[in-house]
């Protein structure tokens, strides 16, 4: 893993550009760990996601996830381990033998790289839906790229309210949507940046049966547009059809990782077996 | 209500086309009452088909005791209205006479002058004392709240006189290096703190160490999902405090922070302690020459309560602006409201004259 980032720090720049567009969302977790006070809540969890790859973790409530997916734009700080995108460390520098932390700037010129959804979605709720979605690439420093103006933010805003079937409600504000359609705002925000990546932390556990397929159908056209996806849901139907890989995860740890096949049909740890037999099964016995 | 209509129209589909063809003619005998007794009649919900009630007139509840209670108000205000105009004893007269006197408009410019500069000063400061106890430095957390530890353990009183009676504390004032005798700037201590600097001083750091609390409140009522969101979408700092928290927060701190503004404006009041002749002031000082201690105050009383008036109408439009998107639709304003209750109740309106003639 290591080995994996030295070439893209150490070759020239121009190559590196050339580099950076063919691996365009290469996620790599080595070795991180994170405790909250005495409790540690990452074990060491190593995992690469392929560029364009689409990764979904699973795991009994409280193994873990939500945290590690918050470290990847670091919204949570690691203690030990590192996190890259494309070779390129999330929220430290190397100098010498050590990692400093990026300032504060940097690493929100990072974060623009790396969209995240919510599970209870954190609309704006004084904004209108498109407000919503043209707030960062009018105020966000990106790197690379120049911000919006207003008028282009709203042309962009509008075109992905379009892409996620929202263009009529552009002027609703979130309370005036239901769960569903809030969701697929707060997904059009996020890809409002053109992100590399996009984290989804339970996009559909805060919304009623009825309104999952429709935010699940706008997932599912994401998969195919080469943008990396790390997926955490409960959905496992969803899971299946969508991953690359699957990963388990269990207290901290990556119990177990493979295609949904390997994973859903012939789990090799137990304890992955078991977690499936509570979650899927008595949802097919009704 | 409508759990009871529903169950028999799905449970009678085939006699729900009869049901249909029926509903004309039970309609003119009182079709309401009829068509709610009957599922509970017969017993059988099978059977009694729904009538279609789809072209009946829909009538908005009533509420008859709102209007007693409202006659008991009115007739308890006239009352009180009758006995302030007819008692001489009030010197309307007098009110009158005094009301836009020199002196006493005057005092009233003073006050406001002293309300707004200390209010915004003090809501200025207490908005960076809000941040810097909010903010993960140890240091501005503990500065900010000895400031409100302070401030808010001494009384307003006091904080005045020592203001403007520095001069016996501290003779001179400088500004220059510390322990040594470099000094950019010296000044009589006397000649700095006029009556005026000590009211704003004196109200405006009082006024920052409460609405630092206020706002304090209202930011920590913001969803830390907010913060989160923001972050994660890059926004630089500022502009998450400026355009995402505090647009939010002001919902929680306006109603507290109009009521610290209307308790600033009779606050200013306590500045007779420095002989400072703002509107309470001049009063006094009127009615110990004339005598006319009632009428005078009430002159004092009215002012005030014309500009507690003029800011709950701002503070009524500020927070309606600052609740867009907290509530599903905006409340009607009292002209939208007025409009909309002529509209109904003109007697020209169709609608007004048939539901007269059918009750
Ligand atoms: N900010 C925090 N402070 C302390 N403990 C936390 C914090 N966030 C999460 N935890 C704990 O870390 C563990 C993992 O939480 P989380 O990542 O949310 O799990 P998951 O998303 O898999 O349900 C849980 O035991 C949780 O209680
Ligand atoms: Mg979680």
């Amino acid at each position: 893993m290591s080995t994996a980032l030295r070439p893209a720090a150490q070759t020239p720049p121009a190559a590196a550009a050339t580099d950076a567009e063919s691996t365009r969302g290469l996620v790599e977790i080595t070795k991180v760990r994170k405790f909250f006070g005495a409790a540690e809540v990452l074990k060491g969890i190593t995992l690469t996601v392929e560029p364009g790859g689409v990764a979904v973790i699973v795991g009994p409530s409280g193994s873990g996830k939500s945290t590690l997916l918050r470290t990847i734009n670091h919204l949570e700080k690691v203690d030990a381990g590192f996190i890259a995108i494309d070779g390129t460390l999330v929220g430290y520098e190397v100098r010498g033998r050590r990692l400093h932390e990026l300032r504060e700037k940097e690493i929100l010129k990072q974060r623009t790289e790396i969209g995240m959804v919510f599970q209870n979605f954190n609309l704006f709720p004084h904004l209108t839906a498109l407000e919503n979605v043209t707030e960062a690439p009018i105020v966000a420093p990106r790197a690379g790229k120049p911000r919006l103006s207003k008028a282009e933010a709203r042309e962009r805003g509008l075109e992905l309210l379009d892409r996620v079937g929202l263009k009529d409600r552009a002027g609703a504000y979130p309370r005036q949507l239901s769960g569903g359609q809030q969701q697929r705002v707060a997904i059009a925000r996020a890809l409002a940046l053109d992100p590399k990546i996009l984290l989804f932390d339970e996009p559909t556990s805060a919304l009623d049966p009825e309104l999952v397929n429709e935010v699940l159908d706008v997932i599912r056209e994401l998969a195919k547009s080469g943008t990396t996806l790390i997926i955490v849901t409960h959905e496992m139907g969803f899971a299946r059809d969508v991953a690359d890989t699957v990963v388990f995860m269990d207290q901290g740890q990556i119990i177990e990782q493979g295609t949904p096949r390997e994973i859903f049909t012939n789990p090799r740890e137990e304890r992955t077996r078991s977690f499936f037999s509570k979650v899927i099964e008595p949802a097919f016995n009704i | 209500m409508s759990s009871t209509a529903t169950p028999v129209a799905q449970s009678a589909p085939e006699p729900a086309s009869a049901g249909i063809e029926s509903a004309p003619e039970t309609a003119p005998a009182g079709a309401v009452p009829g068509g709610e007794t009957a599922p509970a009649g017969t017993g059988s919900a099978g059977r009694k088909a729904a009538t279609d009630y789809a072209d009946y007139r829909l009538v908005p509840a009533r509420h008859p005791w709102r209007w007693v209670g409202t006659a008991v108000v009115a007739v308890g205000v006239a009352g009180i209205a009758w006995s302030l105009a007819t008692n001489p004893r009030w010197e309307w007269g007098v009110v009158a006479q005094w009301f836009t006197a020199q002196s006493i408009v005057n005092g009233l410019l003073e006050t406001l002058k002293l309300t707004a500069i200390s209010g915004a000063l003090g809501f200025i400061l207490g908005f960076i004392l809000a941040l810097m106890r909010l903010s993960a430095s140890p240091l501005l957390v503990s500065v900010s709240w000895t400031f409100s530890w302070i401030f808010r353990s001494t009384p307003l009183l006091v904080q005045m006189l020592l203001w403007y009676n520095l001069g016996y504390l501290y003779e001179k004032i400088s500004l220059g290096l510390p322990f040594t005798d470099v000094r950019f700037f010296e000044a009589q201590t006397t000649t700095l703190i006029s009556q005026f600097a000590a009211a704003v001083l004196g109200l405006t750091l009082n006024q920052a160490a409460y609405s630092a609390e206020i706002i304090r409140g209202g930011i920590l009522s913001v969803d830390q999902g907010q913060l989160e969101a923001a972050t994660a979408l890059g926004i630089p700092a500022w502009r998450r405090s400026t355009r995402i928290v505090l647009p939010q927060a002001m919902r929680a701190i306006l109603p507290t922070a109009f009521n610290e503004v209307i308790g600033l404006v009779k606050g200013t009041s306590i500045v007779y302690v420095l002989a400072y002749s703002e509107l309470f002031y001049t009063v006094q000082v009127i009615y110990n020459r004339t005598q006319q201690v009632l009428p005078l105050l009430l002159v004092a009383t009215l002012w005030y309560v014309v500009i507690t008036s003029v800011l709950s109408v701002f503070q009524y439009y500020i927070e309606r602006h600052y609740s867009k998107g907290a509530v599903r639709t905006l409340p009607l304003t009292p002209l939208q409201k007025a409009r909309k209750f002529l509209a109904i109740h003109t007697p020209a309106t169709r609608e007004t004259s048939q539901e007269r003639g059918t009750r």
